[in-house]
């Protein structure tokens, strides 16, 4: 049932204004940004904003951290993701046939992802990680060991890990939602013909799991290339540059530096990078996605 | 008609606006200020500056020093006009009074007293004469240390200690299986934070941020000297952790005894000795903040003042506040209500001409001392273009100390080898220096 061409016009006009609005709300701010790029910008400098061609993004890319925040945001986004998809596919398996108490072992599963960012980053450094009054540092004195330095000996890790805690109960309530829609005739079948638990989960499962997995990837990466929160309430980036991503090193090159040339620029080189991410993801993943 | 009751309404309207605004003409001061001890006094003692000003409402904005100076420094250099009274410093207040966004402080009423505010102090404040801001408190750096365990050692400290003693002391005192660290220093990265002390340390040493044609130093002999000085000393004898610690961390830790020594603002005199929140209160000694190869530029100053942006529009409000927040009068207020050594120190010279105060504060005179004796616009035995004991009065600073503060707080914690990061901060610097077009002059 295709609409007639007219009718298809008329619907094309009637949503050009929606579309318009869209268009203006999502290009000003960049054209602003495209143009800030190319001007010598201090706030606190207002009579020198010059015209300078590509020299901001010449600066941001010898940033003596640009070379290093762009690792961290590789391995920051790669690891999180793993955890979040190895750990979330075990768990909401192991959840799934029914057991006492499911339905508010599954809650309290799921009930991280909804506690903001902030207060998890200050939950994290202030009654988990912190070396002296710590709970972890508590635990390894009553185990005979000295408390691990967190945040100035595993920097990155310690970020890892408070994001992962945050982002595994997303993957677990997407895997779960696709689990309870799997086909038990098929598993009792499989397990009549005398397959165990392990090839059940290797041949029946995880190809179940493929969809939601593509999706909890892509989802995850999108919000995962933005993670700032975690790092200015923990580590501000350090020690060094230990824990330093794109969006903090955006945020220091605006706010403590207050350079509005080279932020934006790094803002269009972030902007550029995320599109390369997801052109990958896309080809990669999409094709799971439309196979099935 | 129809037209006729538009103008009615219009004319009713403004006539309510205007009987209201009139009924309760209410002047609302926003006033930005950090969250240090002596600001967040300050709040608790305005109850009564709003008891004798009816009209006046405060409305505070109490932020840690490097959110404020962000949120004030977006506000005032864009124009936005959201505060009446800002909490700046030493550092900010000749640059942005010389930009005019700030209100010059003229015809101050004779019982403000101008002329007793210290004259170095003043001086920090002010362009060419003009007074910009009024000082709230005032600091130089001095050594903290505990009497009880320096005599428990048989250890004398000196009243001019070098770096070289304070090492010394420092492998004497370290006992970490009794939670005693030989030495507490600012880790934490920040050009307010790590590289405040950095500097005079650098200072200490010989050292200098620019030479005369603004190439920076930092790859210099001085400051490999220095850096890897205090790396050295503070991993081996420090807390753990230290590239976490900034001044307030720090006064934690020396107030539950933790710390032998600490080198720090002279205005945690009045914290360490306060019974109430120190465990140590009558075994803190104080000395000069330590010397090596020169005293020059070894003991920073520090100012924290109040100022108006002059994008505010109630100017006389804020002003008439920021005359009682820094007036003698407030001072007694403190000494009344809080005891006489929690005056704000370093400000006036009648504080220090006042016995009681002397001798109910025994860091009194290392702190006058250290503030008299700092010269900002020679803080090194090398001279120098810019002014600042432990800053320079540039806008790139603030850029160029946090790069190299983050790097050496890199170093602090492992992450690389101090020559390494020298090498590399100076590179950085010279780049932001030469793109702010400071090569281009000659």
């Amino acid at each position: 049932m295709r609409a007639s061409r007219p009718t298809s016009r008329t619907g094309r006009l009637m949503v050009s204004p929606a579309v318009l609005m869209l268009f203006v709300w999502m290009i000003v701010p960049l054209a602003m940004t495209v143009y800030f790029s190319t001007q010598y910008y201090n706030l606190l400098y207002p009579g020198k904003t010059s015209f300078v061609g590509l020299e901001n993004f010449a600066y941001f890319f010898t940033y003596p951290s640009f070379f290093t925040s762009v690792i961290n945001t590789l391995l920051l986004v790669g690891s999180v993701l793993a955890i979040t998809v190895v750990f979330g596919v075990l768990i909401s398996v192991l959840v799934d046939a029914p057991f006492p108490g499911q339905g508010i072992v599954r809650m309290l599963l799921i009930s991280p992802f909804f506690i903001m960012p902030t207060v998890s980053a200050l939950v994290w450094k202030n009654l988990l990680m912190n070396p002296v009054s710590g709970f972890f540092a508590w635990l390894s004195v009553s185990l005979g060991m000295t408390p691990v330095n967190w945040f100035s000996d595993w920097p990155l890790l310690s970020i890892i890990l408070i994001v992962a805690w945050e982002w595994l109960p997303f993957a677990i309530l997407i895997f779960i939602t696709s689990l309870q829609s799997m086909n038990q005739e098929q598993k009792d079948a499989a397990q009549m013909d005398g397959a165990n638990a392990f090839a059940v989960f290797r041949y029946l499962t995880l190809p179940h799991l493929a969809r939601p997995i593509a999706v909890v990837v892509m989802v995850e990466s999108i919000f995962l290339l933005n993670i700032f929160a975690e790092i200015f309430t923990t580590t501000s980036g350090g020690p060094g540059d230990a824990t330093t991503n794109l969006p903090f090193l955006i945020f220091t090159q605006a706010l403590l530096e207050f350079d509005v040339g080279a932020a934006s620029a790094g803002g269009l080189v972030a902007v550029v990078l995320a599109n390369i991410v997801a052109y990958f993801l896309i080809r990669l993943i999409g094709k799971s996605l439309t196979e099935a | 008609m129809k037209r006729l009751d538009h103008v009615r309404i219009a004319a009713l309207g403004l006539g309510l606006l205007l009987g209201t605004s009139s009924a309760h003409a209410q002047t609302f001061l926003t006033i930005g200020t950090v969250n240090n001890g002596d600001m967040v006094r300050m709040q608790t003692l305005a109850k009564a500056y709003e008891a004798k000003h009816p009209d006046v409402r405060l409305n505070w904005v109490v932020l840690d020093e490097n959110t404020l100076r962000q949120r004030l420094t977006t506000d005032i250099t864009t124009s936005g006009g959201q505060f009446d009274v800002v909490t700046i410093g030493a550092y900010e207040a000749p640059m942005w009074g010389r930009q005019n966004w700030l209100t010059e402080l003229k015809n101050l009423p004779a019982s403000y007293e101008v002329e007793d505010l210290m004259p170095n102090v003043r001086k920090q404040l002010s362009v060419e004469g003009r007074l910009y801001a009024v000082p709230f408190y005032s600091e130089g750096s001095i050594t903290y240390y505990r009497t009880d365990l320096f005599a428990a050692k048989q250890l004398t400290m000196p009243a001019e200690p070098t770096w070289e003693d304070i090492r010394g002391f420092a492998e004497k005192l370290h006992e970490p299986a009794r939670g005693i660290y030989g030495i507490c220093l600012r880790g934490k990265a920040g050009w307010g934070e790590n590289m405040a002390l950095v500097t005079t340390m650098v200072n200490a040493f010989g050292g200098r941020w620019f030479d005369e044609h603004w190439e920076p130093e930092i790859d210099s002999p001085e400051w490999h000297k220095a850096v890897n000085f205090y790396v050295d000393l503070l991993s081996k004898f420090g807390p753990p952790g230290p590239s976490s610690n900034g001044f307030n961390e720090n006064l934690a830790l020396f107030n539950s005894g933790k710390c032998g020594m600490w080198v720090d603002a002279s205005v945690a005199g009045a914290f360490v000795t306060d019974r109430t929140q120190s465990q140590v209160p009558d075994k803190a000694g104080f000395a000069k903040a330590p010397r090596q190869v020169t005293a020059k530029g070894s003991s920073w100053l520090w100012t924290w003042a109040l100022s108006i942006p002059a994008s505010s529009r109630k100017q006389q409000a804020a002003l008439d506040f920021i005359l009682w927040a820094t007036s003698k009068e407030y001072g007694q207020l403190v000494a009344e209500r809080y005891g006489i050594s929690a005056m704000p120190p370093g400000t006036r010279l009648s504080t220090y001409a006042n016995q009681a105060y002397l001798s109910a504060t025994p860091f009194a005179e290392v702190t006058q001392e250290a503030i008299l004796t700092a010269d900002p616009t020679s803080p090194s035995i090398k001279p120098v273009p810019y002014v600042g004991v432990q800053f320079a009065t540039i806008p790139e600073f603030q850029a160029v100390a946090s790069l190299v503060g983050r790097q050496i707080s890199g170093a602090l914690a492992g992450n690389s080898r101090v020559d390494k990061i020298l090498h590399t901060s100076q590179g950085a610097v010279r780049r932001t220096m030469k793109r702010a077009g400071y090569y281009d002059k000659k």
